[in-house]
């Protein structure tokens, strides 16, 4: 996971503010861990050399409480280096705090509840309602941290006996697929399998993140 | 762990070393040890209500100290709530029998749209075990379900658990609802759930926010006690 959590050499703390023109040109996106390769790789497709990444450990995400605040020290800390600060976060399970960080700091967020929704479309994902309700879903990044993120830290791994109080009330994975990968939608299935789970894949690419990133000036 | 020679022969432990002894065991998460243990104790002539509050509810309250604290994590809490589920089946229609005290009534339910109920389930267990009853409607719960359950069983406390940031706005529905039709002031509102917050809690027009079981325990009892006393002084 490291490619997730080594901030980028252009957004790694220096000693001071950072006032020249051309840093002041440039836009700095701090994001979730989890969605670093995404991001990197739709900077590097479009050329969008104006833009830096800064990641945060996708692990806040078992401590969402914890985000706003991390998110908050990271914008302050970029403040003084970049031009534009923005947040490569949904609302992701902070009930709104998040949203209250981002006013504050006076920076803009990716819209949606969270990645699943804006990886489906966030339209979409809202008009889909109640009907994927009994869905765990799985992206590229969770397929891969699969044993870590869920697995291990569920404490499966441990204690196989708890997997229905976790997942008693699902039905199936949806693997919300960001690239083509046969080997990723073997890793899927076999997530689903390892929770009892029937299995479903949607290829859904980027959705609303390439578009929100690619319009950050 | 302890050798296979340093096991504990828990009918050989004194009264209070048992339940010293289960508060441990709850802790670790042993269920058949947590249902000898409250065997032993009926056969010893403890009543049902004391079994579960000195021994299980008061080892759960340890476990959801540590589970506060970062020392405890979700995986343990749920092996130790399995443990006393395990011993609350044994002593639940004993303490119907012997007519346990009854602190109050409350209906709790996952509300619509949201499947998750792990949060949900261990308030319900601990409010049952403080005394209370507690009539469980499940997860996805549309706002008529609340309703229906008030009005049938006439409980003191609604309590609404979400999960999801797309979820937890419901509980506003089933608020207004009930401001709708004349009757929120009838109940305590009290809601949970991990992405909620005391300011939510404040928005939607609940009494209360709960952020865990043991919370939500305390402020039951409070919330309760305060009614009473306006009650009795005709507020």
């Amino acid at each position: 996971m490291a490619d997730t959590t080594r901030p980028p050499r252009s957004a790694r703390p220096r000693c001071g503010p950072d006032l020249s023109e051309q840093a002041q040109d440039r836009t700095l996106i701090i994001a979730c861990g989890a969605l670093a390769r995404e991001i990197g790789s739709i900077i590097g497709r479009n050329g969008l050399s104006h833009l830096a990444l800064r990641c945060l450990p996708a692990t806040l995400h078992n401590t969402p409480e914890k985000i706003p605040e991390a998110v908050r020290e990271a914008v302050r800390a970029a403040r003084g280096n970049y031009g534009r600060v923005v947040v490569g976060y949904a609302d992701c399970g902070t009930g709104g705090l998040l949203d209250k960080v981002c006013a504050e700091e006076g920076v803009e967020r990716i819209p949606g509840p969270h990645c699943y929704a804006f990886y489906s479309g966030n339209r979409a994902f809202e008009a889909a309602g109640d009907d994927d309700m009994t869905s765990f879903y799985l992206t590229d990044f969770l397929v891969r941290q699969f044993d870590t993120l869920v697995i291990r830290s569920l404490g499966l791994d441990r204690h196989p006996e708890l997997r229905d109080m976790y997942f008693g009330n699902y039905e199936k994975v949806i693997y919300l697929a960001q690239t083509q990968s046969a080997e990723l939608d073997r890793a899927a299935e076999l997530a689903a399998e390892k929770l009892g789970l029937a299995y479903e894949r949607r290829q859904v690419g980027l959705g609303d993140l390439e578009q929100f990133i690619t319009e950050v000036n | 762990m302890a050798d296979e020679d340093d096991d504990v022969v828990l009918s050989e432990l004194d009264d209070a070393e048992l339940v010293q002894q289960m508060h441990d065991d709850l802790y670790d998460g042993l269920k058949e040890e947590i249902e000898e243990a409250v065997n032993i104790l009926l056969e010893r002539g403890w009543a049902p209500y004391d079994i579960l509050t000195q021994a299980l509810v008061e080892g759960m309250r340890i476990v959801g100290i540590d589970f506060r604290d970062g020392i405890l994590f979700v995986p343990e809490v749920l092996l130790s709530a399995n443990a006393m589920k395990a011993g609350m089946f044994i002593l639940r229609p004993l303490l119907v029998e012997t007519g346990a005290p009854k602190v109050g009534k409350m209906v709790i339910g996952t509300v619509k749209g949201d499947i998750h109920d792990i949060g949900k389930n261990l308030v319900g267990m601990m409010m049952e075990g403080a005394g209370f009853e507690v009539i469980d409607l499940g997860i996805n719960n549309p706002v008529e379900n609340y309703l229906d359950a008030l009005e049938e069983h006439k409980p003191e406390i609604l309590g609404m658990s979400a999960l999801l940031t797309t979820t937890m706005p419901y509980m506003k529905v089933v608020v207004d609802t009930m401001k709708e039709k004349g009757i929120r002031d009838d109940y305590i509102v009290m809601v949970g759930g991990a992405p909620l917050n005391e300011e939510f809690a404040e928005a939607v027009g609940a009494d209360a926010y709960c952020r865990d079981a043991a919370v939500t325990v305390e402020t039951a009892k409070e919330l309760i006690a305060r009614r009473h006393n306006q009650l009795s002084s005709g507020n």
